[in-house]
């Protein structure tokens, strides 16, 4: 039987690809609505890969590489990018790691400059290192130590979770190891990860693409050719008993529960993957979704709801093993069980009734817009396309996602929420410590 | 490895001409009933922001932020599910926020929705009913929100620094007690709605793939019903900053401090406003400034300093923020005074400020690449009664600023002596290092 489907609309963003000599992957997607471009370098690293004893040095690394180069003293990166008007930063994901500018379109062939020299080489010295493992303590501060619900749950649900290193550990690293890396370890994750051919350069925007190829042939051309590593298999079985997990947040004054299924290959399993995300923003998506329905007017029993792929939140740059999460914040004295059973309930009810009319047209409808609103920013483009390209060898995804995403089945969502069993779940409390 | 200083050394390519700022056309009509509707084509994405900024200037706190968090609750047809269904159904979506100059309502949607959504929107202005099982529920979810606020130092350092500088005035405090929250009612909501939720002075952006003269009948179609008598309400100006003795937010076994300094700003239209911006990215206001480069790339005594100038409806602040390690608050203070007392003393370089203009001018224009940005941009204007255009004057402003305007303008903004200070943290272990820099007051939070 066909069903009606809200009308999807789609971008139609030109994309170009291509291969460096040196094995640099190149995507280019230009669009000149606006005088500005995107770029971004995005290298085949992140938490997964880092050594045991080395928690958080993806991310050190990160800061390492805007500590100078080749041509570039320290600061230089940070005041070119900035003195041409332009936006940059970096970051480390559980996958890869990028570095990417947004700036006026007369600053292209600056933008590549600067990052064709770190690509050569950064300059790792003690003083650098030092300094920015101090500068990543105050992060790791900010954003986890000195807040409640610091690193929930994308910090703490995976050792729940997963059972190997790569999988399980905290990705911002302990202060211990933090404090133990050296410039040697620096030097040796550069030569082994941040290869040309472990890398994907991308440039959205205002370009000409014939100028644009030859700015990155003069400034890439040269970068000495290195091989891609062999990527580890990061692969874990599946739960077969519930996992739960609990610990005291001292600064959190109210409860909160975070659960996880694991879900198909994203990348491998692409068409098996996709009702998962859909499911994600049905139970989840606004006042007229399930869960808040139910557990937040309904119930009562939650104040603030929360669904996702991935633990960083971004269902298309993630690979396997990855996982849906459901995250609730409670009330005072909130039951957690409780709230569990309520999503076990819930998620059964979809997975056996169905959905309601027009209940997934309108989730896949709002979709579209979340999904054409990221790309409408330059670097949105330039970003996804570079991790797409460098996950799936397919950039010119990011056009089709609307569609696929308005394309995915009530048959197919169901058949996702009924593999939601409670016994393939790992969950992970907030106790709250700093309730008055 | 590794310091490779290369044989021979690459040169930093030049950048290309740049390209002259262009503001996109806008229409722009005031309905009958006194709404303003200004729309912005920018056909990136099939998609149309929408922007309602609504004066709202001492409204009654506990029910203004309550209001907002449930005027999407029900109307006389539709229930909040429905409303929220009825969005979703054209991709749309709609929030309410509130602050103390104005409520705001805002969300996006597939353009082809763009009459669906103002149809709704205009559903709730009119007849937004405060349903009593809604604002039970939406009150208690309030009350958890302060609460987890109140946990963290940003939000604790910032109400310390607002009643630090505002005293008397109603900006004073922004976030509710909650008890004044449990005290609110429906019937209260309704008629705060009723005194408040009006046409007269407010404006409704439009951006984005659609043509902007049907963009404003499709407003007027939807909006024209929509009354109310317009009941000016003026804020008084600003009190000017009052320098006294840094005040200690006592924290205890905070790992790090919380450190707010306010400095005297000017509204976007003052002569003073672009070289004062250019001063503060010299010193504070971007990665690449003085500041930064102190405090973070060379000490690390912090993650994300940043400092900006902050305009409200009575009033600009320059507010200037870092969170430092607890063992460096002191040596911090030090580094940020010398840094304040060196920009309000002598001249930037001038390089330093070429370098500060073109990342003023570079950003304006990444600012309006996106529907978003330019609705948010268009939005912030109107809200202090200026249009897009304003940026083509701003860069203008910003592209003839001197050495000298800076110095002048930072002498009299930026110098330590006129600062407010706050520090949020253990003040068992800050007090000391803190006084030896300057009298200090201490206060538990």
């Amino acid at each position: 039987m066909l069903t009606r489907r809200a009308r999807i609309p789609a971008t139609k963003y030109p994309v170009e690809r291509y291969t460096l000599d040196n094995g640099l992957r190149v995507v280019l997607t230009p669009d000149r609505s606006a005088p500005v471009i995107g770029v971004a370098v995005v290298y085949d690293v992140g938490i997964r890969s880092e050594p045991e004893g080395r928690t958080g040095f993806a991310h050190l690394f990160e800061h390492l590489m805007f500590q100078g180069s080749e041509n570039l003293e320290k600061l230089a990166h940070f005041r070119h990018v900035q003195g041409a008007g332009g936006t940059f930063n970096g970051s480390t994901h559980l996958d890869y790691t990028d570095y990417f500018e947004t700036l006026p379109s007369n600053a292209l062939e600056r933008a590549l400059f600067l990052e064709a020299d770190r690509m050569r080489g950064p300059r790792l010295t003690e003083e650098n290192l030092r300094n920015q493992v101090d500068v990543v303590k105050e992060e790791i501060r900010v954003n986890v130590l000195n807040r409640p619900y610091g690193g929930f749950p994308w910090l703490t649900l995976p050792p729940v979770m997963f059972d190997t290193f790569p999988n399980a550990h905290d990705g911002y690293g302990s202060f211990v190891d933090l404090e133990s890396a050296t410039v040697a370890d620096a030097a040796d994750f550069f030569r082994r990860y941040y290869a040309s051919g472990n890398a994907v350069l991308a440039v959205s925007g205002d370009i000409d693409v014939a100028e644009a190829t030859a700015l990155i042939e003069r400034h890439f051309g040269d970068v000495p050719a290195r091989p891609a590593p062999q990527r580890p298999d990061f692969t874990e079985p599946d739960l077969t008993a519930e996992r739960r997990a609990s610990y005291t947040d001292q600064l959190a004054p109210l409860p909160a529960v975070a659960g996880a299924w694991r879900v198909p290959d994203p990348v491998d399993d692409f068409a098996g993957y996709l009702p998962y995300v859909v499911l994600a923003e049905v139970l989840t998506d606004g006042d007229a979704s399930r869960l808040v329905e139910r557990l937040v007017q309904r119930d009562r029993t939650v104040t603030g709801l929360g669904g996702y792929l991935g633990f960083m939140g971004d269902p298309f740059d993630m690979r396997d093993p990855t996982a849906l999460l459901l995250q609730a914040h409670l009330p005072p004295g909130g039951d957690v069980d409780k709230v569990l059973r309520t999503i076990d309930e819930e998620v059964d009810r979809l997975a056996t009734d169905g959905l309601t009319e027009g209940e997934l047209a309108r989730t896949q409808a709002r979709m579209a817009t979340h999904l054409l609103r990221d790309t409408d920013a330059v670097l949105g483009r330039a970003l996804r396309m570079a991790v797409l390209e460098q996950q799936r060898g397919e950039p010119g995804l990011l056009n089709e996602l609307p569609r696929l995403v308005g394309e995915v089945t009530e048959e197919q969502v169901r058949a996702a929420a009924a593999t939601l069993r409670p016994e393939r779940r790992a969950a992970i409390e907030v106790i709250a410590g700093g309730a008055r | 490895m590794t310091t490779t200083t290369p044989a021979t050394p690459r040169a930093l390519p030049p950048l290309g001409p740049t390209r002259k700022l262009k503001v996109p056309k806008q229409a722009e009509r005031r309905l009958a009933n006194g709404l303003t509707v200004l729309a912005v084509r920018r056909p990136a994405v099939p998609l149309v922001e929408l922007r309602l900024w609504m004066p709202f200037g001492r409204a009654h706190l506990a029910r203004g932020a309550l209001l907002s968090q449930t005027m999407l609750s029900g109307t006389q047809t539709h229930t909040a599910t429905q409303i929220a269904a009825e969005l979703q159904k054209v991709g749309g979506g709609l929030s309410a926020g509130v602050d103390p100059d104005r409520l705001m309502l805002s969300g996006a949607g597939l353009v082809t929705g763009l009459g669906r959504m103002l149809e709704i929107t205009a559903d709730v202005l009119t007849g937004a009913t405060y349903p009593a099982e809604w604002v039970g529920t939406e009150r208690d979810r309030l009350v958890d929100r302060i609460q987890v606020a109140q946990s963290q130092p940003a939000h604790l350092a910032r109400t310390a620094l607002l009643k630090r500088i505002y005293g008397r005035h109603p900006y004073a405090v922004q976030t509710p007690d909650p008890d004044q929250i449990r005290a609110v009612r429906p019937p209260a909501l309704r008629k705060l709605h009723a005194e408040r939720v009006h046409p007269a002075e407010a404006v409704l952006v439009l951006v984005g793939d659609m043509q902007p003269e049907r963009a404003l009948d499709a407003a007027e179609q939807a909006l024209a019903g929509w009354r109310g008598d317009s009941r000016s309400v003026d804020l008084p100006p600003i009190p000017p900053l009052e320098p006294g003795p840094l005040l200690l937010v006592d924290r205890p076994g905070s790992v790090q401090s919380s450190l707010r300094i306010a400095l005297p700003a000017v509204p976007r239209t003052h002569p003073d406003h672009a070289p004062l911006q250019l001063a503060n990215l010299v010193f504070g206001g971007y990665f690449s400034s003085r500041w930064v480069e102190n405090i973070r790339e060379d000490k690390g005594y912090t993650y994300g300093p940043y400092s900006a100038v902050e305009h409200s409806v009575a009033g600009s602040v320059l507010v200037a923020a870092a969170e430092v390690a607890t063992e460096v608050t002191g040596p911090a203070l030090l580094e940020t005074m010398y840094e304040l007392g060196r920009i309000a003393s002598l001249p930037p370089e001038p390089d330093e400020l070429e370098q500060a203009r073109q990342y003023a001018l570079g950003t304006l224009q990444l600012g309006m690449s996106t529907q978003a940005g330019l609705a948010s941009l268009a939005s912030a204007y109107a809200g202090s009664g200026l249009r897009l255009d304003f940026l083509a004057e701003y860069a203008a402003r910003l592209a003839k600023v001197t050495a000298e305007d800076v110095a002048e303008v930072a002498a009299r903004h930026l110098a330590p002596a006129k600062a407010v200070t706050v520090v949020l943290g253990d003040a068992d272990r800050i007090e000391g290092p803190l006084a030896a820099l300057t009298p200090v007051r201490r206060e538990s939070a």
